[in-house]
C-alpha cells in the first residue's frame, strides 16, 4: 500500500463572494496524524476555506485532493463520504433527544422492517467514547449536559459517520478553561488513533499547546506555513494581524476614588426558581476596574441582570452613584448613569435587522436631539452613528448596513461604542472580547481602560482568566452566587484563582462581607 | 420610469409577481384537468372586472376592506405579533359604527367621521385584549384571537338583536344619511357601484403604516420589539406595553375597515352566522405583501380581482367558483414558498448568463 503523506491538500484556491475576495489563491496542505492550526483574524477566510472543504460552497477556482486523490466535494454528503467531519461552533443538537439518538440522527442502523436498532447504536456510541476517552453518558439528554459535553457528542458525530479528517471551527469558544484542557487530550488521542485535525482558530495559546503546524492567513491570501515548535506567540500574532501586536496590557495604576456602585446582600433567583444570588456583595470604586472571575453559571449573567435592571431582585440593594436603582427599570438605571457591554451581542446587544444607524441609538432614539413631537431625526440619527463608526472604526459599508451583515468583532465595536458614548459612571463588560480576535481584544481593551483613567468605575465579567488578570485592578471570585474572595490583581496568578474559582479559597471573605 | 423598472425587476417585488403568474399558471391547469378552457376562463374574469364601470367600481368596493385586514396583519406582524383576529376586529368595528350611525342624530360633517372612529376604536380595543392577554398574561396571540373573533360575532350579534334590529328583519335599522360616506356622484358615474370614501381612508391608512413604523419614535420601539424583544428589554424598552399598542393599532385597521364597510356600503349590519371574509383574507393580503404597506394595497388589489372577477368566470367559461380559490391558494403557496420560485428565477438567470 502506497504510503499517504498528505490527507488534505487545497491547491490554489479562490472564492468570491460579491464585493469580497475571501480566498485568494490559497494552498495548504495537511499531513496524516496531524494537528494543523488554521489562524486568521474574523473575516480573514478561515471559514471559508473550511466551508469550501467541507462542500458548503464551491470554489471558483482550484483543486482539491484527499489523500492524494484529486475530488470535487459538491456537497456535504460527498465530503463524509470522503471522510471530513466538521465540529460546529454553533452545535447542531436535538436538544430533547438523548446523546446516542443525537449521534445516530440520520444514519440509523436498522433492525429488519425499518426499526432502529438502538442497542447496536448505544454499544457503538459507548465504544467510540471509551476508544478516545470521550467519557460521554450515552442515554443523558443534550438539555441536561454541560456544553463541553455537547461538543464531545458533536465529535462522536463526526466519528461514527467515519470521519478521518476532522474540523474542528473555534472549538474553545464556549469552553472553561479546564474544558479546554480536556478538549486537548482528547485532540491528542484522537491523532494518536490515526485522525487528522484541522483546528480554525485565533487563539495563539492553543496552537502553541496543541498544534504541531499552522497555516496562517491574512485578507485571503497564505501568509506563512510554520512548524509550531520554530514559532513563537509573538511571531505568529504578527503574522495574522500584519503588524506588532502587545499582549501586555499597558496602564498605568489605579487612582480609585469614590464607591460607584454597591451592591449589598442581594438575593435573586435564577429561571428554575434556584438562589442564583445568594446574599452578594460588591463594591466598584471611580477609577478602577474590577473584574470578576468565576466559572460559568455561577451566578454571573444574573448578577449583571440584577444590578441593570433586567431581573428581580428579591433582598438587598444596589446603589449607584449614591440612588437607590434596585429593581427600577432598564431604563431609569441607565439613565442613572450605568452602560452595559452585554455577554451575548445577539440576543441583548444589538438588534441585528436595524441598521447600524437604529443601533447606535437603541437606548437614546428619545432624546430630543434625535425625536422631536414623536417623529425620528432619521438625518440626526445617521451623522451621529456615523462619528460613532469613524471614531470607533467599526468597519461597515455605511450605517444605513444591517447590524446582520457585520461581523463579530465590528458588531462588538458598534455596542461598545454606543455604550462608551453615553459617557456612563458605571460601564459593565460582559465577556466583552468573547469570540473576537486579537486585534479586536487590544482595541476593546485599551478602550476599557481609558475608561478606567477617565475616572468611570469599570465592572469587568470574564471567563477567561488571562483577560481579568490583565485588564482588572482588583478581582472578584464568584462561586455559587456569592462572592468568595477579593484579590489585587498584581499580587495574584492564575493557580490561586482557579482555587477560589472551585470555591476552596477564602482569602478576603469577610473583607468582601463585612 | 427608470425607477419604475427598477422597483419591478427587484428580487423582492420580482419573486411576488412571479409566484402570482405561476399561481395563475396551476390554476389553469387546474382548469385543464377539469375540462374547462382556463384562456377563456381568465379572460372571462378580467372582463368581468375591467368590462364596465359598474363591475370596476364593484371590484374597488370589493378590494377597500382587504387593505384595512390586510394593515392590521402586517402590523402586528412587524411587532412580531400573529393576529389572527382581524374578523372580530373588523365586526366590532362594523358594530361601533351602526351604533353611532343608526342611534345618533347629528349633522353630517360630525355624524359620519365620529361613527369611523368609535368603529376603529370597537376594533382597536378588541385587539387591545388580545394584546393586553400575551404581555400580562402570557397567553399567545394566536388563541385569543381567534377566540375573540367568535366572541366578537355573537356579541355583535346579541347587540343587533336584542338593542339595534329594525322590526321583523335579521337586521339592524339603516344609519342615518348624514353617518353615509357613499361618493354619490361618483357612484352615479360608476353605474351605480358602491364607491365610498373609505377607499381613500384605506390609501391614508397604508401611509399612516409607513409613516408610524419608520418615522416615529413609537415605530422604532415597536419595530425593536418585533426583532429583538430581548435586545429592546436591555435598551430600557417596555415589551409588554409596545405588544399591546401594537395591537392595538393593528385592531384600529381593522375596525375602521368594519366601519366603513358598513358605513359605505352596506348601510345596516346584519345577524350573521359566518366572519368576514376580509378577516382572514387580510392574513393572506399581508403575506403577499411581504408586511409592507405597498404590498399590502397591491395584495387586496389582486385578491378582490380574483375574488370578485370569480363570478365572471363562472358565468364566460362556467368554471366553478371554487376555482378561483384554488388559483388564489396556489398564488399564496407560492409566495410563501418562495424559495421554490427563486430557484426558478435563478434557473432563468443562469440562461440568460449563457446565451449571452
Amino acid at each position: 500500500m502506497k504510503q499517504i503523506n498528505h490527507v488534505v491538500e487545497m491547491k490554489n484556491i479562490s472564492k468570491s463572494f460579491p464585493g469580497i475576495k475571501a480566498n485568494d489563491q490559497i494552498s495548504f496542505k495537511v499531513k496524516k496524524s496531524e494537528i494543523h492550526a488554521l489562524l486568521g483574524e474574523n473575516g480573514a477566510g478561515k471559514s471559508t476555506l473550511m466551508n469550501i472543504l467541507f462542500g458548503l460552497y464551491q470554489p471558483d477556482e482550484g483543486a482539491i485532493f484527499i489523500n492524494e486523490q484529486e475530488v470535487e466535494i459538491e456537497n456535504p454528503n460527498i465530503a463524509n463520504d470522503l471522510g471530513i467531519g466538521m465540529v460546529h461552533q454553533h452545535f447542531m443538537l436535538v436538544q430533547n433527544f438523548t446523546v446516542t439518538e443525537n449521534i445516530i440522527l440520520g444514519s440509523e442502523p436498522k433492525k429488519a422492517v425499518s426499526m432502529i436498532d438502538y442497542a447496536k447504536a448505544r454499544n457503538f456510541v459507548v465504544e467510540l467514547s471509551n476508544k478516545y476517552g470521550l467519557h460521554v453518558n450515552p442515554d443523558a439528554k443534550i438539555e441536561d449536559i454541560s456544553v463541553g459535553m455537547q461538543q464531545r457528542v458533536e465529535i462522536l458525530k463526526t466519528l461514527y459517520r467515519g470521519a478521518d479528517i476532522l474540523i474542528f471551527d473555534e472549538p474553545t469558544a464556549v469552553l472553561t478553561p479546564q474544558e479546554i484542557d480536556e478538549l486537548a487530550g482528547i485532540m491528542r488521542n484522537l491523532v494518536e488513533e490515526g485522525k487528522s485535525i484541522i483546528l480554525i482558530t485565533h487563539k495563539l495559546k492553543e496552537i502553541m499547546a496543541i498544534c504541531d503546524s499552522v497555516t496562517i492567513i491574512r485578507r485571503g491570501k497564505v501568509i506563512d506555513s510554520l512548524v509550531v515548535e520554530d514559532t513563537n506567540p509573538d511571531e505568529l500574532a504578527a503574522k495574522m494581524v500584519g503588524r506588532e501586536v502587545t499582549f501586555s496590557v499597558d496602564k498605568i495604576p489605579a487612582k480609585p476614588g469614590e464607591p460607584i456602585l454597591i451592591v449589598d446582600k442581594v438575593f435573586a433567583k435564577d429561571a428554575r426558581g434556584l438562589n442564583a444570588l445568594s446574599g452578594i456583595s460588591i463594591e466598584v470604586k471611580s477609577g478602577e476596574i474590577l473584574g470578576i472571575a468565576g466559572v460559568d453559571g455561577n451566578g454571573q449573567s444574573q448578577l449583571i441582570e440584577a444590578i441593570t435592571g433586567l431581573k428581580h431582585v428579591d433582598s438587598g440593594q444596589i446603589i449607584l452613584s449614591g440612588k437607590e436603582i434596585t429593581n427600577l427599570s432598564p431604563r431609569v438605571i441607565s439613565e442613572a448613569g450605568l452602560s452595559h457591554i452585554p455577554e451575548d451581542r445577539h440576543k441583548r446587544g444589538l438588534v441585528l435587522d436595524f441598521t447600524v444607524g437604529e443601533n447606535m441609538v437603541l437606548e437614546t432614539y428619545f432624546y430630543p436631539e434625535f425625536s422631536t413631537n414623536g417623529l425620528l431625526d432619521i438625518k440626526k440619527i445617521n451623522q451621529y452613528a456615523e462619528k460613532l463608526v469613524e471614531e470607533f472604526d467599526v468597519r461597515t459599508p455605511n450605517v444605513q448596513t444591517l447590524g446582520r451583515a457585520l461581523s463579530g468583532g465590528n458588531q462588538q465595536k458598534a455596542i461598545i461604542a454606543r455604550e462608551v458614548n453615553k459617557d456612563p459612571d458605571l460601564l459593565i463588560a460582559a465577556q466583552p472580547t468573547r469570540g473576537l480576535d486579537v486585534g479586536a481584544i487590544e482595541f476593546i481593551h485599551r478602550r476599557l481602560i481609558e475608561q478606567r483613567d477617565k475616572g468611570k468605575a469599570v465592572l469587568l465579567l470574564s471567563l477567561e482568566l488571562d483577560e481579568i488578570l490583565n485588564v482588572a485592578d482588583r478581582i472578584a471570585v464568584i462561586y455559587e452566587g456569592k462572592i468568595v474572595g477579593i484579590v489585587d490583581a498584581k499580587s495574584t496568578n492564575e493557580q490561586e484563582l482557579g482555587l477560589m474559582m472551585a470555591g476552596a479559597g477564602e482569602k478576603g471573605v469577610e473583607a468582601a462581607n463585612e | 420610469m427608470n425607477k419604475v423598472l427598477k422597483f419591478f425587476t427587484k428580487e423582492s417585488s420580482l419573486v411576488p409577481i412571479l409566484a402570482i403568474i405561476m399561481g395563475l399558471l396551476f390554476g389553469a391547469l387546474v382548469m385543464l384537468i377539469g375540462g374547462y378552457n382556463p384562456l377563456l376562463a381568465y379572460y372571462s374574469l378580467f372582463k368581468k372586472v375591467f368590462g364596465d364601470l359598474y363591475n370596476f367600481g364593484e371590484t374597488i368596493r370589493q378590494i377597500t376592506p382587504l387593505i384595512f385586514t390586510g394593515l392590521s396583519v402586517a402590523f402586528a406582524f412587524r411587532t412580531g405579533l400573529f393576529n389572527i383576529g382581524a374578523a372580530g376586529q373588523f365586526v366590532m368595528g362594523s358594530l361601533g359604527a351602526v351604533i353611532i350611525g343608526t342611534q345618533l342624530s347629528l349633522p353630517a360633517y360630525i355624524h359620519a367621521p365620529l361613527a369611523i372612529i368609535v368603529g376603529g376604536l370597537f376594533g382597536a380595543l378588541w385587539g387591545a385584549i388580545s394584546g393586553y392577554l400575551k404581555a400580562k398574561r402570557g397567553v399567545h396571540e394566536v388563541i385569543t384571537t381567534i377566540m375573540l373573533n367568535w366572541i366578537a360575532l355573537y356579541l355583535s350579534n346579541y347587540v343587533i338583536y336584542n338593542y339595534l334590529r329594525a322590526k321583523g328583519q335579521q337586521r339592524t335599522e339603516f344609519i342615518k344619511d348624514t353617518a353615509s360616506i357613499s361618493f354619490d356622484w361618483l357612484s352615479e358615474l360608476f353605474g351605480f357601484a358602491r364607491l365610498h370614501s373609505g377607499t381613500i381612508l384605506a390609501i391614508i391608512a397604508a401611509l399612516a403604516f409607513y409613516l408610524i413604523l419608520w418615522k416615529t419614535k413609537q415605530g422604532f420601539e415597536l419595530r425593536a420589539v418585533g426583532f429583538n424583544p430581548h435586545a429592546s428589554e436591555y435598551a430600557g424598552m417596555n415589551v409588554s406595553k409596545n405588544i399591546i399598542k401594537a395591537m392595538f393599532i393593528g385592531g384600529l385597521f381593522a375596525g375602521l375597515g368594519g366601519a366603513v364597510e358598513v358605513l359605505g356600503v352596506f348601510k345596516y349590519q346584519v345577524i350573521s352566522a359566518a366572519l368576514p371574509n376580509a378577516g382572514f383574507d387580510g392574513i393572506a393580503v399581508a403575506l403577499i405583501g411581504a408586511n409592507t404597506p405597498l404590498g399590502v394595497i397591491f395584495g387586496s388589489i389582486l385578491f378582490g380581482v380574483l375574488t370578485y372577477g370569480a363570478a365572471g368566470m363562472k358565468l364566460g367559461a362556467g368554471v366553478p367558483i371554487e376555482v378561483i380559490r384554488v388559483v388564489i391558494a396556489s398564488v399564496i403557496f407560492f409566495v410563501a414558498a418562495s424559495g421554490i420560485v427563486k430557484y426558478i428565477l435563478a434557473l432563468f438567470q443562469r440562461k440568460k448568463k449563457e446565451v449571452l
